[in-house]
């Protein structure tokens, strides 16, 4: 479902004179549908970058990308767009929403998105919300004024709101309590049974070992540093 | 789920516009679908409005196309179409919002009347029908519909940039030219704003052309994003794509020129 | 008799060419306003410099000249410029509608209805009816070629949003053979349905603004409105005091400083031939 071959990138920064710097090198992996991938090794070493560069919010410098029929690293961006809406779902570390749309509504949005009729999403989202154990007085509210763990359980519902067939997890069970941590992790296992393929970055070595078919320690992909 | 378009509502083509001792704007091409909603970025002076002027007709580029898939005679070069058929376009499939929402409305005519004129403009006839639609407009932009009878002199800045909105889409255009729409609000006005932008976009499926020089604007609205230094455009792609993996020098400069909040 | 200081009918030969072009024109594109070289005249703007001028250019000296002012003929406004035709054209004069060739009118049509060989002279203030909700020229002149007319209805709009109806009770625009919006002047509305299938050639003259147009013989013109607000003709609530017309436009009259008033037609000719006839009102001596 996910193939990345013999991917690079580095970061110019112009401002700085020209400085170039290198932080991938020879990137290969594939992640097959039912399939959990976890990204691991040290902060830096790129796993992040890597999840970025699959979504289409970091450029490739040289190398492949695919996502079902899509080739990200030669897409136009409305294809990339189409990629986001119907294929890849990306649950980040950040909440980034409008201000003064409802919670309900953000978590809606990606269904309304791929024309799921509005009651239809709107309930779906307050199933997740309930499951993740954001009460339903806050639902109305926008959830840029949430606590951090509120705000994190947001994301993932709206992350798990269409069934994308492809999924990123950028840290997941971060700063979630027990109780919401098994939620989201059956939330994976779920999507993993219907098909999903998953890349995933987990701190919380429990919870990859239990989610995760395998590991790919990025640090191999990382350029030696130039002297 | 709607098919995916084929067909780019609109399609620039190299335009060019000079002025008697500089570089309006020079070599912009590009493809809009419909539905999609792209941003131009850059600072004063760098062409933008200059651009947004040309594809809307308002001014005349000294070169290039902006092809326009109408609906009844498909793709049209609107630079070379009759100035009526033009003007006919900007009355009916373009609405226009401009930066100061009194340079888009008629101040001495009331909220009503301005909603009602493009209905009008398009040969409504019917008083009751007019009445209906303005207030059912008002009451999309959140105006109160008690207000209708009244002049939008009378009316707050986001009021009246919101009445502009509405008078600009009672007649269901299909592109959207906006030049700094949220430029002169606070900052909470400016949120309610983007906020009802944003569902107008996505309920009645408009592309759209926001100028604008805040990168939160664009983030929250845009798909895809231009970004335009003395004329030209420096960098495009996807707008995630642009503000978080810079590849020019200016766009990096402008993107980490941004205050955090 | 002329005062042969002056060419017949005050106006310089070039002149009037120049105006009469103007006219011809005008009467060959209905409703569109064509642009003339106004001259100073020996009077005010704002007192009919506009009519007098087209007057003067289609003045000849067998016609039989007629003056109106709000409907009257003996109001100081239609007694000069009457006195300055007889001296500057030496033309014959009158105040019955029906005898007269070229009629000259401020504010009105004559009620009795006019005939095939007149020409009604309009002195107009403002000829541009779009001028009050777009005050650029530049545009209205081509909101007129591009015949982008929503505007106007923004205005009868704006009246039926204060008043309930359409408000406008003089200077009502119209459409003329379905193309050109039309300013006919500042007549009362009362008046429009007399605009549409006129037997009689219409000119309109505004001198300050140098804009000239026309109507000609049975053109179609109509009142524009809404389907839901149609366009109504007043109708006076009273009987003529002193014909006992009950068909014609009525001015108030203040009779006294106790409040006394009294309605009467404010075509005088209208009135006068009434009477003749043996018409009488209630207020009649």
């Amino acid at each position: 479902m996910i193939e990345i071959e013999n991917l690079s990138k580095a970061f110019t920064l112009h401002n700085q004179g020209g400085a170039t710097i290198r932080v991938m090198q020879g990137a290969t992996l594939s992640v097959a549908h039912g399939e959990c991938v976890a990204l691991t090794g040290a902060s830096g070493a790129g796993k992040s970058t890597l999840m970025r560069m699959i979504y289409g919010n970091y450029l490739a410098e040289a190398g492949r990308i695919r996502v079902g029929d899509t080739v990200v690293t030669d897409a136009a961006p409305r294809d990339i767009l189409r990629m986001r809406r119907d294929t890849l779902g990306y649950v980040s570390q950040f909440l980034r929403v409008v201000p003064r749309v409802p919670t309900l509504d953000v978590v809606a949005e990606p269904l309304l998105a791929v024309g799921t009729p509005l009651d239809d999403a709107r309930a779906r989202a307050a199933d997740l919300l309930t499951r993740l154990n954001i009460p339903e007085t806050l639902w109305g509210l926008s959830p840029t004024t949430f606590s951090g763990g509120e705000q994190q359980r947001v994301n993932i519902a709206r992350g798990f709101a269409h069934e994308y067939p492809a999924l990123l997890l950028d840290e997941p069970t971060a700063s979630l309590d027990a109780t919401n941590r098994e939620v989201v992790l059956d939330l994976i296992e779920a999507a993993k049974a219907r098909g999903a393929a998953i890349v995933g970055i987990f701190h919380d070595e429990a919870a990859r070992d239990r989610v995760c078919d395998r590991e790919i320690d990025v640090t191999v992909f990382t350029p030696a540093r130039a002297a | 789920m709607s098919p995916e378009p084929t067909t780019p509502l609109l399609s620039v083509r190299d335009i060019r516009k000079l002025y008697a001792s500089h570089v309006g704007c020079t070599g912009v091409s590009f493809d809009l679908y419909p539905g999609e909603v792209m941003g131009i970025v850059g600072e004063s002076g760098s062409g933008k409005s200059t651009l947004l002027n040309c594809m809307a007709g308002h001014l005349i580029p000294d070169g290039g196309q902006v092809i326009f898939d109408t609906r009844a005679e498909g793709p049209r070069d609107t630079v070379t179409m009759s100035e009526p058929e033009r003007r006919m376009l900007s009355r009916t499939d373009w609405a226009f919002v401009h930066q100061h929402a009194r340079d888009g409305l008629r101040m001495g005519v009331s909220a009503g009347g301005n909603v009602g004129e493009r209905l009008m403009a398009v040969g409504a006839r019917h008083y009751g029908d007019i009445r209906n639609k303005a207030t059912d407009w008002l009451d999309r932009v959140e105006i109160s519909p008690t207000r209708i009878d009244d002049r939008p002199s009378t009316f707050s800045g986001g009021m009246q940039q919101r009445l502009q909105i509405a008078r600009n889409l009672v007649t269901g255009p299909r592109l959207v030219f906006m030049d700094e729409p949220t430029g002169g609000l606070d900052v909470s006005v400016q949120a309610r704003l983007l906020d009802l932008l944003r569902g107008l976009v996505r309920d009645m499926g408009l592309s759209a052309i926001i100028v604008t020089h805040d990168l939160a604007v664009v983030r929250l609205l845009a798909d895809r994003l231009m970004v335009m230094k003395s004329g030209h455009v420096v960098e495009q792609g996807l707008t995630d794509q642009v503000l978080d993996d810079p590849q020019h020098g200016y766009t990096q400069l402008l993107v980490s020129s941004v205050l955090q909040v | 008799m002329t005062d042969q200081a002056y060419n017949f009918a005050y106006l310089d030969e070039q002149t009037k060419r120049m105006i009469r072009r103007a006219i011809l024109k005008g009467l060959a594109i209905p409703g569109y306003q064509v642009p003339f070289a106004s001259r100073e005249m020996p009077m005010p703007y704002g007192w009919g410099t506009g009519g007098v001028q087209v007057s003067a250019a289609v003045l000849t000296p067998e016609d039989r000249f007629k003056v109106i002012d709000q409907g009257a003929d003996d109001t100081t406004n239609a007694v000069s410029i009457r006195n300055f035709f007889r001296r500057t054209a030496g033309v014959e004069v009158t105040t019955e509608t029906t005898a007269a060739s070229v009629i000259q009118t401020r504010h009105r049509i004559p009620e009795t209805t006019l005939k095939e060989g007149q020409i009604l002279v309009y002195q107009v203030p403002i000829p541009e009816p779009l001028r009050f909700l777009e005050p650029r020229e530049t545009e209205t002149r081509k909101m007129h070629s591009l015949e982008e007319y929503g505007l106007m209805h923004v205005k009868l709009y704006e009246d039926i949003s204060r008043h309930g109806h359409i408000a406008t009770a003089y200077a009502y625009p119209v459409k003329i053979e379905g193309r050109y919006v039309m300013d006919p002047s500042p007549i009362p509305k009362f008046d429009n349905p007399k605009l549409t299938d006129c037997p009689a050639i219409q000119l309109f003259g505004a001198g300050r603004e140098q804009r000239i147009y026309a109507l000609p013989p049975y053109t179609t013109v109509v009142s524009l409105d809404f389907e839901d607000h149609p366009f109504e003709a007043s109708r006076a609530d009273h009987p003529c005091g002193l014909c006992g017309a009950t068909d014609s436009y009525l001015d108030e009259v203040i009779t006294d400083d106790a409040g006394g008033r009294m309605f009467v037609c404010s075509d005088t000719d209208y009135c006068e031939a009434r009477q003749a006839q043996g018409h009488r009102g209630k207020d009649a001596a």
